[in-house]
């Protein structure tokens, strides 16, 4: 299966712990390399952010890096035209807020991600109540459209979710927004445990995802990690693609590592 | 004068049109909703429950009743323009908002917030605010509860209302300044959400407009709905015809506005909403999502979300509630703009002609009625209920500078 969830899941099955770092679309010039490296670097899919100029659930950095982007004439066209042109054997991933999907219209914009060779959709401010359209438009261009759920969701909720949830399911690990954090949150940990007791999907763990001792914390009860605000302030810094992406690899390592452990599996 | 629209027509679009619930998914329409992350998705689920049931709670009508009566002075008065309206040819009486406590109009949401929030057992309030007049309703009911309260504030917005500011610290408020974006309503907006995401348990997000995810649109109007109500029971008393030809509000978030039109949507009365020319979503947006609700929004077409501009720091606002957008649709209440200098002209005249100082997002209302008194659109002989929705105490300094 070439789909986002057919691709992990049968990493998660050869016994990966999956690692799907994220870059901000157009926050530089050659913001694709960056890409390439988390590639290289053994990232199982990659996330890339399409910016918004109200990131209600971003943290200062992903805020900054939006604001940045923008500032460069970065648009989500301009962003999937030039995803478009990239060789990449990994999953594309794209993460973006519901305005920008809703002001193309919904198959527009999913046939958009399609032809930027898409396969995963993650729309943050679009819960289960408002995201029936949406998981129409994106299963008809073969996109997976990939549900959050987070602490404060209810037990009946998160088995919803992860129904209705294609690719893998986001567990957002607290209740706060995006950026780093020294520690990972204890209920992210309960809530990827919860929600591996109701779905078989991929569970990634992600929201303050700093460290590789975060990485394997998170994959003791997840199936992965979303790394984005730790990279992002990186790239904010002047780190280049080489440069994050060794910071990639060195989770990458970390987890490999905790993978060959016997703790690690139940 | 133009009867057709009066009698049939809007006979049957007030059916249609009414101001009523939301759908179950929070709809007015096609605008509304609740895209929020799904952190936020429990609490406002809470919220709509708690609400409907206070709302139907005889005893928790009784205490808002009261506090509106022996605390922030309700009912106000509505007070016949008499120089103006000899100057312009019509009838023009105001709805006194400026009146009440705090000087606008906030505070009959916030007292509502405020006691839903103490009944919901929350120690806190987090609010966002523009020209400062929310955040000091906000501050003001949080002393009175004794709760605490968090203020989001744009810093533009803090140092072209700083007699606001100053006023939320003594009241005890927390102001938070808030850098990012354009700096100003819509960013605070941002901040306030990240952070209720955070406080979620004790803190309630007390949204000061008629915006946001349900069931905020829909409990702020009713909130509000106190002053169409009272204005509707005063014309009745004052006006020979018992209702007005035309009600006209200034629309930011559309809280005033959506109160007032409460008490009219089903009279024959043209309702007409005033935007800022700068902070105009209704003339001007495209149909978007920001802020938890679907409606229209000043955008560019990408759906990057563009700066409002407007001279009254409360219009400075890119987005529209919900329930104008679909009042709009279906021609219910029309909705027009006017220039910041029309705004500044208004606030002259009104002071001079009536010794009443309002504030510059009210004189948005008496901008569009000068304007187009006597004109087809507001013909000679008309009646006019105008809410006035604050003072302009806070806009002195501004006032000042551009004098
Ligand atoms: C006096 C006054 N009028 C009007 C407004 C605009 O808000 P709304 O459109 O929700 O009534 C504000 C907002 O700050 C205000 O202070």
């Amino acid at each position: 299966m070439n789909t986002l969830e057919g691709r992990l899941r049968s990493a998660r099955h050869q016994g990966r712990k999956l690692l799907a770092p994220y870059v901000t679309g157009g926050i530089s010039d050659d913001w694709t390399r960056y890409l390439a490296a988390y590639q290289d670097a053994g990232a199982d899919a990659v996330e890339i952010g399409l910016p918004f100029s109200d990131p209600m659930l971003d943290g200062g950095t992903i805020q900054e890096a939006s604001d940045r982007a923008l500032a460069r004439g970065a648009s989500a066209d301009r962003i999937l035209a030039e995803l478009a042109e990239v060789d990449l054997t990994v999953p594309r991933v794209v993460m973006t807020y519901t305005n920008l999907v809703v002001r193309q219209g919904v198959e527009t914009f999913c046939g958009k991600l399609r032809d930027a060779g898409v396969s995963g959709l993650i729309v943050p401010d679009l819960p289960l109540g408002e995201s029936g359209e949406l998981e129409g438009a994106a299963a008809a261009s073969g996109v997976d459209l990939v549900l959050l759920a987070a602490p404060s969701t209810s037990p009946e909720r998160l088995r919803e979710i992860g129904e209705r949830s294609r690719g893998f399911v986001y567990a957002v690990s607290l209740m706060g927004t995006t950026g780093e954090r020294d520690q990972l949150a204890e209920s992210g940990l309960a809530l990827a445990r919860a929600l591996k007791a109701v779905t078989d999907r991929p569970v990634l763990l992600g929201f303050g995802v700093s460290r590789p001792a975060h990485a394997v914390q998170a994959c003791r009860t997840g199936d992965g990690v979303v790394v984005a605000s730790a990279l992002m302030r990186r790239v904010i810094d002047g780190a280049g693609p080489a440069e994050v992406g060794a910071d990639v690899d060195a989770m990458r390592t970390e987890l490999d590592r905790s993978a060959d452990e016997p703790t690690g599996s139940p | 004068m133009d009867t057709s629209l009066v009698g049939d027509s809007h006979g049957g679009i007030v059916a249609a049109a009414g101001m009523r619930e939301p759908s179950d998914t929070g709809r007015f329409g096609d605008y509304g909703g609740q895209f929020v992350p799904e952190s936020l998705v429990p609490a406002c689920v809470a919220l709509d429950r708690e609400f409907r049931q206070a709302w139907a709670d005889p005893r928790f009508r009784q205490q808002l009743e009261r506090l509106l009566a022996v605390y922030a002075g309700r009912p106000t008065a509505l007070t016949p323009a008499w120089r103006l309206s000899a100057e312009l040819g019509i009838t023009l009486l105001l709805k006194r908002e400026d009146l009440a406590h705090t000087g606008s109009h906030k505070i009959n949401n916030v007292l509502g917030q405020a006691l839903l929030a103490r009944r919901m057992g929350k120690t806190r309030l987090i609010a966002e605010t523009g020209a400062g007049q929310h955040g000091v309703a906000t501050a003001t009911a949080a002393a009175l509860l004794g709760m605490s309260a968090t203020v989001f504030m744009g810093e533009r917005d803090i140092e072209r209302q700083a007699l606001n500011v100053f006023r939320m610290g003594m009241l005890g408020a927390e102001v938070v300044p808030v850098g990012s974006g354009s700096r100003t309503l819509k960013d605070a907006c941002n901040e306030a959400m990240r952070h209720w995401v955070g406080a979620v348990d004790e803190a309630h997000y007390c949204i000061g407009s008629v915006m946001g995810p349900h069931p905020y649109p829909w409990m702020v109007r009713e909130f509000q709905r106190v002053i169409g109500d009272e204005a509707r029971a005063q014309c009745a008393a004052e006006l020979t015809a018992g209702t007005p030809d035309f009600v006209v509000a200034c629309v930011g978030g559309g809280s005033n506005a959506a109160g007032t039109f409460a008490g009219f949507v089903d009279t024959p009365a043209r309702l007409i909403g005033v935007e800022a020319e700068g902070g105009a979503a209704m003339t001007f947006g495209a149909n978007g999502v920001l802020h938890g609700y679907r409606s229209k929004f000043l955008q560019d077409e990408h759906g990057q979300v563009r700066e409002a501009h407007s001279i009254s720091a409360g219009l400075d606002y890119p987005g529209v509630g919900p329930e104008h957008a679909h009042l709009g649709d279906l021609g219910r209440a029309r909705y027009v703009t006017v220039s910041d200098e029309e705004v500044l002209d208004a606030v002259n005249r009104l002071c001079r002609a009536e010794g009443i100082f309002c504030a510059l997002e009210s004189a948005h209302a008496l901008a569009w009625v000068l304007r187009a008194a006597g004109s087809a659109e507001l013909p000679t002989g008309s009646t006019v209920m105008l809410t006035l929705s604050g003072r302009g105490d806070k806009d002195m300094p501004a006032l000042m500078e551009a004098s």
